[in-house]
This record gives structure tokens, C-alpha cells and sequence, in this order.
């Protein structure tokens, strides 16, 4: 089965919400702050590329829908687009790029301090999503890389939770998310360990086969 | 439709709410022009109130950012949520207790706060913790004119407002984001100072009541989170109130929570704020602009510590 005309539509679908941002501020129809609300959205649609990312292996191996696989990189790629987006918003109409104080904005504030870890978390995963990168690195080495979007994933909810005044409803609404979609993995890691400890002879000669074997 | 009995209802009971915003609106735009003599004052209409020295000529926040842009977490805790649910509160029958260290603790219905003294209108400047700010145009009095009818006692320091919390129509205070009752408090002389208001209106009109109907308080030198809205008790002290927001972040909320571009939250910057409206952020001022009357209440004190 061939699904590789869904592609332009998801590829258009995820450039929705930067539409609407766009449409609604010359249409002052974001409310009274509107430089705030795009800030928001902005970051709001990179973490839930994130996670959107990040539940496509889980989709597929439970749908069976191995094309879905293709969409992956699209994607992620995707998030960091809302992640740049989100970050300049915040140079330009937040700091207006007044460098040191965004500096020390980055130093002294652990919510920005959190989130600039994260963009450069996200920064080289960005840049080895294409085939050539893959190439050159070799599919373990890259793979190893981009488990780190797992952290980053991490980073993001922690970012959006500090900067929270008292109602944790919407960050932990993500963080119980991303529970989840690392649960599964960490399932499937366990299930897949087992079955191969399963399938080593007995159990005499167990404790001497080194741990890198195993995997 | 008949109406049996005219006189004990509000117009703004019997209208239909959207008729009443779309007049209010009319009474609003006309209000600038001669034309305005020629309608008639509509009954929720309060204003405009004597002009006040304490006014500043800058320009006023448009109404509909002022009542649709609020934080008033028993509603919610988005911005848009107050707008969207504060119609349901009910604002009549309403009875502030006045207790405490006092000689003659009072009980004053709505009705007789409003005659206790001529309403002004004072135009202030609202600095919010979070980093915005608005120009308002208040309907009020002062806070001292109501504190001084109940003869505070020697040993009385401080003054504790507790506000607002009906659980049929406040949403929020279902959810345990802060302590409900909201409450807030001030020292007496913070308390007394002439620029601390009672206010029961903005732009001409009785207060939406996302902004705290019918009677909240403005202490405009202080992060906005001071100025308790939908008011139903105020009572004096001696030793300073614990306030909503010290027991859900001591470190991060004072309270005094004076205006001060040196002191920073915790977590963000105090020294810029984005006046809504503006695109370019602006530098904000010690006190919110308000030193020059207020700051010698707080002489010798490390505001640092004391934030
Ligand atoms: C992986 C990277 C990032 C993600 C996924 C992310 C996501 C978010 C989210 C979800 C919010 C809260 C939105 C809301 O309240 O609805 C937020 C707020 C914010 N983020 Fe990020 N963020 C990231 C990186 C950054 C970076 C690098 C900066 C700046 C150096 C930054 C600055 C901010 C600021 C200033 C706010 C608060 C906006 C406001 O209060 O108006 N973020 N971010």
C-alpha cells in the first residue's frame, strides 16, 4: 500500500496553526496581549510536534501502518520549526535582542535556562535529519543521537512548568503524555530483553555473559 | 413582556445581556459627545464621577481589553475565562463585614457603601506580577472612607480583605490552585493612604463583574494580585496576614509586592512591562510611578527583603 499522497496534506495540516497566528495578528483577533499569545502558541505547537513525533512508532507498531514511518522526520522537523519560531519570538518581541540581557535572562531564569537547553538539544537532531547525515554517522550512531529527543521532551515540560504562576493543570496534562509514550518504550525495551534473555541456554551460564552481549 | 414590578429590578437583570453590552456600548461611544445629554442616563450607568488629582493623563486601556484580558483564578485561570463565566456571580444581595480590631464592627449592604461618600473617577496605571500593564479609569472612594466607619482599636495594625467565593458560580474554586477564599491584606496606613480605593466602577459604568462586582479593591503602587476583587469581608488586625498568594509561593510573593523594577520574580524580569496595547516594551517604574506619594510609608525598609 502505497500512502505517500498523505504527505502535502499533513506537511500543509502542520502549517495550520502558524496560519492562524499569522491571520489573528492582523486580524486583532488574539486578545488584548498578542505578542504573548503567539510567544505561547508558537511554543505550545513545538512541544506538541514533539509529542506528536514521538507517538508515531507507537502508532505504527500498533496499527501495523508502516508508512506512517515516512512522517517521522516531517514531523520532527516540525517541531523545531515552532521551536525557532517560538525562540524568536522571544529575541525579538520579548528582549527586542538586547544580548546582554538576554544572557542573563538565559543564566539567572531556570525556566529559560531549561528551555535554551532544550533548543540546543534540539539544534543537531535538526541537522542530521536527512539522508546524507544518516549516512555519514551510521544508522547506530545516529540513532543513539536521537534518542536524546526523549530528554528534550523532558526539558520542554519542565520549561513550560516552571514558567506556570499556580495552575499546573496544562503542563502535567503534557508530562502525564509523555509518561506514557516513554512508558511504552521502555516496555517494549524490557519485553525485548527478556526474550532474548529467554532464548540464551540455560540458566548455569547467565551471570557470565556480558552485559553488551545481551542486547 | 410585562414587567410587574419595575422598581426592584435592575435594567441590567431584565435586558437581555447582549441587548444591555450593545447599549452600554452606545452610551460609551456617545459619551465623548454633546450628543450624550441627550440620552437618557441609563440606571447602571454611575459615573462620571468627580475628576481626581490623582489621575494620570495617559491614555485609558480600551474597555474591552480591560473586561476581557483579567486574571480572576476563581473563574479560571486563562485570561479569557473571568469574561466568559463572570456573568453567573451574583453580585446582589451583597454585604461586606467589617470586624476585627475594631470598636463597632458594622455589616454594610452594597446599597449603603455606595453613599458613603461622592464617587471619583481615578484614572491608574495596573501593573501585573506577570509583566503587562493597563491604564483604567476607576469608579470609587476611598478605602479609608469605609475603614474609618467602624473605629479601629489601638492595637489594630493591618487589615485583612477576604473576597468572593461562590462555589455555584465561580468555577475555578473547585480546583485547589490557591487557598479560597482569595484573600490579600495591607498595613493600615497602606490601608488608609489616600490613593488606596474602593471601586465600584470603570469607564462611567458599574464594575463588569470579571472585574470584581460590585466592589473591589485598587492599590495601584502594588502588583495587581494585591487588589482583591468582589470584596465581602475586611478585617483588622494585629499581626501581619498571611495572604492566597504567600501560601501557595512564599518565596515568590511578598507581602508588600510593592511595584519595583529592582526586585525580581523569581523566575522573570520585573524591570520591563508590556503595556497592552504597545508593541515596544516599557521601563517600569518604582511603585508604579506612585513613589512620590507613597514611597516615604516604606522609609528604612529593605525592600529587598521586605518584597
Ligand atoms: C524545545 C524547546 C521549547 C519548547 C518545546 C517550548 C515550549 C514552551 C511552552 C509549551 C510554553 C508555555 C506556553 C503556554 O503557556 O501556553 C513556553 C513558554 C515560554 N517559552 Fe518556551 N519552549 C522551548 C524553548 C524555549 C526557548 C529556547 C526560549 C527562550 C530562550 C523559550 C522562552 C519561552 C518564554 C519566554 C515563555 C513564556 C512566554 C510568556 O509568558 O509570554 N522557550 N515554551
Amino acid at each position: 500500500m502505497n500512502q505517500a499522497w498523505l504527505k502535502p496534506p499533513i506537511f500543509i495540516a502542520s502549517l495550520l496553526p502558524l496560519a492562524w497566528y499569522l491571520w489573528g495578528l492582523q486580524a486583532d483577533a488574539l486578545g488584548a496581549n498578542p505578542i504573548e499569545a503567539v510567544t505561547r502558541g508558537l511554543g505550545t505547537w513545538g512541544l506538541n510536534f514533539l509529542l506528536i513525533t514521538l507517538t508515531v512508532t507507537p502508532l505504527r507498531k500498533y496499527s501495523g501502518w508502516a508508512w506512517l514511518a515516512r512522517l517521522r522526520r516531517m514531523l520532527g522537523l516540525f517541531a523545531f520549526f515552532y521551536v525557532c519560531l517560538h525562540l524568536t519570538t522571544y529575541l525579538w518581541l520579548d528582549q527586542f535582542f538586547d544580548w546582554t540581557a538576554i544572557v542573563k535572562d538565559i543564566w539567572k531564569r531556570p525556566f529559560i535556562t531549561v528551555g535554551m537547553t532544550a533548543f540546543a538539544l534540539l539544534l543537531p537532531l535538526a541537522l542530521t535529519s536527512n539522508n546524507a547525515a544518516i549516512r555519514k554517522l551510521g544508522g547506530r550512531r545516529w540513532q543513539a543521537l536521537h534518542r536524546s529527543v526523549y530528554v528534550i521532551a523532558m526539558l520542554a515540560v519542565l520549561h513550560y512548568s516552571w514558567m506556570v504562576k499556580a495552575d499546573l493543570a496544562k503542563p502535567l496534562l503534557y508530562a502525564g503524555l509523555l509518561a506514557v509514550l516513554l512508558g511504552l518504550r521502555i516496555g517494549w525495551r524490557v519485553r525485548e530483553r527478556n526474550r532474548q534473555r529467554n532464548a540464551i541456554p540455560p540458566a548455569k551460564t547467565r551471570h557470565t555473559i556480558p552485559i553488551g552481549v545481551r542486547r | 413582556m410585562r414587567i410587574r414590578h419595575p422598581a426592584a429590578i435592575a435594567a441590567s437583570e431584565i435586558t437581555p445581556r447582549a441587548l444591555f453590552d450593545r447599549r452600554r456600548e452606545f452610551l460609551r461611544a456617545s459619551a465623548g459627545l454633546a450628543l450624550s445629554t441627550l440620552v437618557p442616563q441609563a440606571e447602571a450607568r454611575l459615573g462620571p464621577g468627580k475628576p481626581s488629582i490623582y489621575s494620570t493623563s495617559e491614555a485609558p486601556t480600551p474597555l474591552k481589553h480591560v473586561a476581557g484580558y483579567n486574571n480572576f483564578y476563581e473563574f479560571g485561570t486563562d485570561k479569557e475565562d473571568p469574561a466568559q463565566y463572570a456573568h453567573a456571580l451574583h453580585t446582589r444581595p451583597w454585604t461586606v463585614s467589617i470586624e476585627g480590631l475594631v470598636q463597632k464592627p458594622k455589616t454594610l449592604g452594597i446599597e449603603e457603601l455606595l453613599r458613603l461618600a461622592p464617587l471619583e473617577e481615578r484614572i491608574y496605571r495596573l501593573r501585573c506580577v506577570e509583566g503587562w500593564s493597563m491604564v483604567i479609569p476607576w469608579l470609587g472612594f476611598p478605602l479609608a472612607t469605609v475603614l474609618k466607619q467602624v473605629e479601629p482599636l489601638g492595637n489594630a495594625k493591618y487589615v485583612e480583605l477576604v473576597t468572593a467565593a461562590q462555589e455555584d458560580t465561580m468555577p475555578g474554586v473547585k480546583r485547589h490552585v490557591l487557598d479560597w477564599p482569595y484573600t490579600e491584606g495591607l498595613r493600615l496606613d497602606e490601608a488608609m493612604h489616600p490613593l488606596t480605593l474602593i471601586a465600584v466602577g470603570l469607564y462611567g459604568d458599574v464594575l463588569p463583574n470579571q472585574n470584581g462586582a460590585p466592589l473591589r479593591l485598587v492599590v495601584p503602587w502594588k502588583y495587581g494580585f494585591k487588589s482583591g476583587k468582589s470584596i465581602v469581608k475586611i478585617r483588622f488586625t494585629e499581626s501581619e496576614p498571611r495572604t492566597a498568594w504567600m501560601k501557595a509561593a512564599p518565596r515568590e510573593y511578598g507581602f508588600y509586592s510593592n511595584v519595583n523594577p529592582e526586585v525580581d520574580h523569581p523566575r522573570w524580569s520585573q524591570a520591563t512591562e508590556r503595556r497592552i496595547g504597545e508593541f515596544f516594551k516599557r521601563r517600569t517604574l518604582p511603585f508604579n510611578g506612585y513613589g512620590e506619594q507613597v514611597a516615604q510609608l516604606y522609609a528604612g525598609m529593605d525592600l529587598r527583603k521586605q518584597f
